[in-house]
């Protein structure tokens, strides 16, 4: 199997991502030689061995339905490319 | 002695006997800093009115309180992933350049808790994405033992800052190695402690089942030291585990008769610089003379673990790394549309190595390839951990080396992923498993350059392997040596 630049170009649109074409280029063959030697993988047989989940036992988490923690909006806010009064502005999402 | 250079247990010991104080073991670490961070290249961010006034604090409370914690007013570097209110917080990417936490992460709280001083953030690969800190999207960090070589990574800013005494220790976080390898790289010692043992709360995430914080230190003492402030339950992070945290320091009984130690035949395997081999072989011999029982196991799918690695990992990354779309925070672009917003925002936000791998994982997981990848991954990572279950039937560590090679050269690895990916062999199978592991100082090569050896324990057994270190670590002399920076 061998990725393709069009493969590449899929992938990037669903991770938002986007790349010139000669970067593109490069990460096709840097991808494919990546996932050529994953498939080392294959030669093992695991039919019927259960994927792992979570590597300590892990107990439900239950609590009160309480709040325990107060965000500062300031600092929160301060972050932010764009604000306006105690609000994120941000682009237009419904056309 | 410059007061820099002191261990931290030695630190605490002048601190308590008024020998020293906080203030001056902070102006000597500032003053060293000076002298030496143009080379070295440690530090992001420095928190010098901060620290000054933390490490005031400290000295009051002292006075006031005579059974002070052992942390109290000793100078701590942080890896720049750990969010740390008021302060730039940068995990060396751009798309986080300006970003400024707005709260502090369980473990930093932990830490100011017990009265440590926080110096400043240091570098890493940019979201914690390499094995030698040339990922970095400031400037690479460079190796105190020798300039032309990386410090390892991704925590190369932590452990180069603990070689060159610009720090008494540090905070490193470890996915695939990223405590344990640096910190062989620039010969200190480094622990990455089970998963779930410390708190991951406020911490940047990479790969949300593998990631883990621990202490990068100048001796064994001071890791048991800073990971009995770490460890314990945090209501904020529900894969922390509510075992109770035994007193640490306590295991360093610098004996190691009667303990078992399995030598995975798989670890020493071509590949391996023959310096590295030797060293590792003299510490597991002078173990047994000293009391060990020594017996050769077999781990059979170690060749597998770095192929299973880079699909789970990149498969985490790629779900982590969504959240970074110019919208609440971070680097945020101006594109004609919302999606063309997003696209520019990462496209000018993120380097190319955090690229490949959201690349990667993104493919592993669409559809289609979901069964051929991650689901096979996550099987034979269930076969590596079983594995592991049944050595530690009969063993109570396992010792291999922490790292194929000493450090290499600067720009040696950086045009090919892969390679960069396989100097994480012999660490990466550890977080898969979840297990605990240390990487101390065994040696030098040929070039002057340190030798880290690692030792694996049992799940919450982070006692066993600090109890081993320390009696190596007792019985040899590496540890004192110290780069001429």
């Amino acid at each position: 199997m061998s990725l393709t630049r069009e493969e590449v170009q899929r992938v990037a649109a669903l991770a938002r991502l986007r790349f010139t074409a000669a970067e593109e280029e490069r990460l096709t063959e840097q991808l494919d030689a990546i996932l050529r030697y994953m498939e080392k993988l294959n030669r093992l047989d695991t039919t019927g061995v259960e994927p792992f989940t979570h590597a300590v036992e892990i107990a439900n988490a239950l609590r009160e339905d309480k709040v325990a923690n107060r965000p500062d909006a300031e600092a929160l806010l301060a972050n932010a490319p764009d604000k306006e009064q105690t609000f994120f502005k941000v682009p237009k999402i419904i056309e | 002695m410059n007061p820099a250079a002191l261990t931290l247990h030695a630190a605490g010991e002048k601190l308590r006997s008024r020998e020293l104080s906080s203030q001056e073991l902070t102006e000597a670490v500032y003053r060293r800093i000076g002298e030496t961070d143009k080379r070295v290249q440690a530090y992001l961010t420095l928190c010098r009115d901060a620290a000054l006034a933390q490490a005031k604090q400290a000295d009051d409370r002292r006075k006031r309180d005579g059974a002070a914690p052992p942390l109290l007013g000793i100078p701590i570097a942080v890896k720049d992933n750990f969010l740390t209110r008021g302060v730039r917080t940068t995990c060396a990417s751009k798309i986080l350049g300006d970003f400024i936490a707005p709260y502090d992460a369980t473990v930093i709280k932990r830490l100011r808790d017990a009265g440590a001083v926080i110096i400043g953030k240091t570098n890493l690969d940019e979201f914690a994405m390499g094995s030698s800190a040339e990922n970095s999207a400031f400037f690479p960090t460079r190796n105190p033992w020798n300039l032309e070589r990386v410090p390892g990574g991704s925590s190369g800013g932590s452990a180069a800052a603990v070689a060159a005494d610009q720090c008494i220790a540090a905070l490193g976080t470890d996915t695939g190695g990223s405590i344990r390898q640096p910190a062989a790289c620039c010969g200190v010692v480094g622990l990455k402690p089970t998963y779930g043992r410390v708190s991951r709360y406020g911490i940047i995430a990479f790969a949300s089942s593998m990631d883990q914080v621990g202490p990068i230190t100048k001796e064994v003492r001071d890791s048991a030291l800073l990971l009995e402030a770490l460890a314990g339950h945090d209501p904020a992070d529900s894969t922390s585990v509510g075992r109770p945290v035994p007193p640490y320091g306590e295991a360093l009984t610098g004996d190691v008769k009667g303990l078992r130690l399995g030598v995975p035949k798989e670890y020493f395997v071509s590949g391996m610089a023959p310096a590295v081999e030797r060293a590792v072989r003299d510490a597991i011999a002078l173990l047994e003379k000293n009391g060990a029982a020594v017996e050769e196991i077999s781990l059979p799918h170690t060749e597998f673990a770095v192929a299973v690695y880079y699909i789970v990992a990149t498969a985490e990354a790629s779900s982590n790394l969504a959240r970074y779309d110019g919208m609440r925070y971070g680097h945020r672009a101006a594109g004609k549309d919302l999606n063309e917003t997003y696209m520019l925002s990462r496209e000018q936000g993120f380097g190319p190595e955090v690229k490949r791998r959201i690349m990667l994982g993104t493919y592993a997981l669409s559809a289609g390839y979901y069964d051929a990848y991650y689901l096979k991954a996550q099987q034979v990572r269930a076969l590596i951990k079983k594995h592991f279950d049944e050595a530690f039937q009969h063993c109570d560590a396992i010792i291999t080396p922490t790292a194929p090679t000493t450090a290499f050269k600067m720009g040696e690895k950086t045009q090919d992923p892969l390679q960069m990916y396989l100097s994480d062999i012999y660490t990466i199978s550890i977080n898969l498993a979840g297990l605990p592991a240390l990487s101390l100082p065994c040696g030098f090569d040929q070039d002057n350059m340190p030798i880290g050896m690692q030792i694996i324990g049992k799940p919450f057994d982070e006692a066993t392997i600090l109890r081993l270190a320390h009696a190596y670590e007792q019985a040899t002399e590496w540890h004192t040596k110290k780069p001429n920076i």
